[in-house]
């Protein structure tokens, strides 16, 4: 009998892992879908950020309250992972507790630790829950957030408090059972002992029906969380760390340039240049800036599916704290949204598939949101894992101005007094000086 | 009359200055900049800093056009900008524009423009602690100032100290905003945000970060950017505080404290 529960977990185990693993290439494919981009130089200081900034989460400090409870479900997932080890195996060889012989009494007391995180993740998620609507964090409450994105924010806390439950009752139905192979390693732990009153006087059948039931849900649920993850924001837990790795290093302040423009222009200005030159390469002349997510390049879109919602930025923005329509995190949103459908339409079949749908600009993102932004950087210095709105919404301008000339009024005007006497007013150029003249 | 030499006399002269001072357009055309501009140059010859200016040979460094989207518009600016200043061999170059000093110090390499920028409050305090130039404390002793960080100084190139370094050798009371440094909130103007209207919303970004500045309780509100300096000017006198309360930029202020008066406050 014991061969059928093995292979049932081996079944499982290989279901849920190749679900996962063929979810995983979709996303991979979907963020191959942006333009390529090589972000790979310094490496050693990319490796050092990633530590101090995805593992260490340097930038979560600023809200010390979230940042503690954000730490204890982070340091829960990492370490009960380990004890996740120990029911794979168990579940694979027929085994029962397999850490506990080789390390003797010291198991009992890494098991205690593990129900310790375990309870300090419950507690998380109950001041998560109290945190999300007690309508008092003004970035919960924006509309992006309405529907699916704030079902997904509670599901995936009330999956978690379900989980480090189950372990829980586990490890205290079987307390009350007598484990003669090693008695060194066996329950009652530390926290669990409390629960023991919840299975007094259960028959020893039913307890372990119970610790058995309760262990195959737990591993199961989390067999089925792994495969949430991609379909959620929550994926943030494995994406932050690439994210992060190919974080911008050059300074805020300085934007890209476009290698494609500067061919152009150097032509302009080259009085040597063939005016009459074409280009015969054969190649289709690119799109400059973005209009639909695959015109954005692989970081940013990668930046999309790492964002896990927290609205910091938005909760700096100087135009969304003054009532605008932008918010850099529904910029995110509405990228990481596009792509999926773009992904999906792909999955089907179609042969177009950027050509249907709700496209990136006009269709999720408004032109009224792209040129509230002040391009102060607030958002990009607020986020956690080092996503970069700003480069997508300029991006986006790219497009307007250079594809649509479709600027503001007013900047059309100031641009053309740059190109007519080189300042953004109706200034001569002669006049420079002037100012010299007050000194 | 100020005496002010330009790129073109220095090369002339057959002489190199050590820096080169990019007033940048609102240095030289706005009103209220072009005082900013008049005092910088000012402490520059009271240091003895032998500087010069490109004059009617300077042009927008692209900044608006290409926060706009414009990536033509600011190449053409660049590379005509960089043309002039290598062909001058520059390669000192301090202004008193953040959005100047961002585009020249990061985008410029790229099209090839490579030089050192400093600000010219960063340019203000190696002067101070190299000595050339000295403070004469006391003007300020007391004075409530607040200094409101411009995102393209702060934010965009890491620089909180050099600002507030010079406000401290001026013995004034610095306070902070309750929003500061790597976290300042925007006076509203980047981005080409200058030239045009705001869109709707239910306050204007300026009025938003004057509030704060005002709660601080400062009569002085220090910026480093002629953009922010309007903003924010234009943002008390929104609240009815322009008798009370001014706004200067550091290197006025500290061109102020070798003059007899106070400045008003």
């Amino acid at each position: 009998m014991e061969w059928i529960s093995s292979l049932l977990f081996a079944l499982a185990l290989g279901t849920g892992g190749v679900l996962f693993a063929g979810k995983v290439r979709t996303l991979r494919r979907n963020i191959q879908l942006g333009k390529s981009i090589n972000r790979s130089d310094r490496p050693s200081e990319r490796w050092a950020l990633m530590a101090r900034v995805a593992m260490g989460q340097s930038k979560m400090g600023g809200r010390p309250l979230a940042a503690f409870f954000h730490f204890l479900i982070y340091a829960g997932f990492v370490l009960i992972n380990i004890e996740v080890l120990e029911i794979v195996i168990d579940g694979l060889f027929g085994t029962h507790r397999v850490f506990a012989r080789p390390l003797g009494s010291f198991y009992p007391v890494v098991i205690g630790f593990f129900e310790i995180l375990a309870v300090g993740v419950l507690a998380a998620c109950v001041v998560f829950l109290i945190r999300r609507n007690g309508g008092r964090i003004e970035r919960f409450k924006q509309p992006e957030l309405n529907g699916w994105p704030n079902r997904d924010a509670h599901l995936i806390l009330y999956i978690e408090m379900v989980l480090m439950s189950a372990l829980l009752l586990m490890n205290a139905a079987e307390a009350h059972l007598v484990n003669p192979a090693h008695p060194e390693g066996a329950p009652p732990y530390v926290v669990s002992r409390w629960l023991m009153p919840l299975f007094a006087g259960w028959d020893p059948g039913a307890l372990h029906l119970a610790e058995r039931g309760l262990w195959w849900f737990h591993i199961l649920g989390i067999l089925a969380f792994l495969n949430y993850l991609p379909y959620s924001k929550h994926f943030h837990i494995v994406l932050a760390f690439p994210n992060v790795w190919f974080s911008k290093l050059e300074p805020k302040g300085q934007l890209d340039s476009m290698p494609e423009v500067e061919a152009e222009v150097r032509k302009m200005l080259d009085p040597n240049a063939n005016p009459y030159a074409t280009d015969d390469s054969g190649a289709a002349p690119a799109r400059f800036g973005a209009k639909d997510a695959p015109d954005l390049n692989r970081i940013q879109l990668l930046n999309a599916y790492s964002c896990t919602e927290c609205g910091r930025c938005t909760s700096v923005c100087p135009a969304n704290q003054t009532g605008k329509k932008l918010s850099p995190r529904k910029i995110m949103m509405d990228v990481r949204d596009r792509i999926e459908e773009i992904g999906r339409r792909i999955d089907q079949g179609h042969e177009t598939p950027t050509e249907a749908g709700t496209p990136l600009l006009d269709g999720r993102i408004s032109r009224e949101e792209l040129w509230a932004c002040t391009s102060c950087n607030a958002c990009v210095e607020a986020c956690p894992v080092n996503i970069d709105p700003l480069s997508i919404i300029i991006d986006m301008r790219r497009y307007l101005v250079m594809e649509e000339s479709a600027a503001p009024q007013e900047l059309n005007g100031m641009m053309g007094n740059i190109e007519n006497n080189g300042a953004p007013w109706p200034f001569n150029q002669a006049d420079r000086l002037q100012w010299a003249e007050q000194g | 009359m100020m005496n002010v030499k330009t790129m073109a006399e220095w090369a002339q002269a057959g002489e190199m200055p050590e820096v080169l001072f990019w007033v940048g357009c609102a240095g030289s055309f706005d009103d209220r900049a072009k005082k900013v501009t008049v005092a910088f140059a000012r402490l520059l010859d009271r240091a003895g800093v032998r500087y010069a200016v490109l004059g009617p040979e300077e042009s927008c460094t692209g900044d608006p056009a290409k926060r706009s989207g414009n990536e033509f518009l600011f190449q053409m600016q660049a590379m005509t900008n960089i043309e002039v200043l290598n062909g001058y061999g520059v390669q000192n170059v301090v202004t008193t524009c953040p959005h100047c000093f961002n585009t020249l110090k990061n985008e410029y390499p790229a099209l090839g423009g490579q030089y050192t920028v400093m600000h010219h409050t960063q340019f203000l305090d190696n002067l101070l602690k190299t000595g050339r130039l000295k403070v004469e404390g006391g003007q300020f002793e007391g004075l409530k100032i607040t200094y409101h960080d411009p995102c393209y100084l702060g934010r965009a190139n890491g620089e909180y100290e050099a600002p507030r370094s010079l406000l401290h050798s001026l013995e004034a009371d610095l306070v902070e905003m309750k929003r500061c440094k790597s976290k300042g909130f925007c006076c509203g103007a980047g981005g080409a945000q200058m030239f045009k209207e705001p869109e709707l919303g239910r306050e204007d970004v300026n009025h938003a970060r004057t509030r704060e500045a005002l709660e601080t309780g400062a009569s002085v509100v220090a910026a480093g950017c002629p953009f922010c300096n309007t903003m924010l000017t234009d943002g008390v006198k929104h609240q009815g505080r322009e008798a009370q309360v001014k706004v200067y930029d550091v290197a006025e202020l500290l061109e102020q404290s070798y003059q007899s008066d106070k400045p008003s406050s």
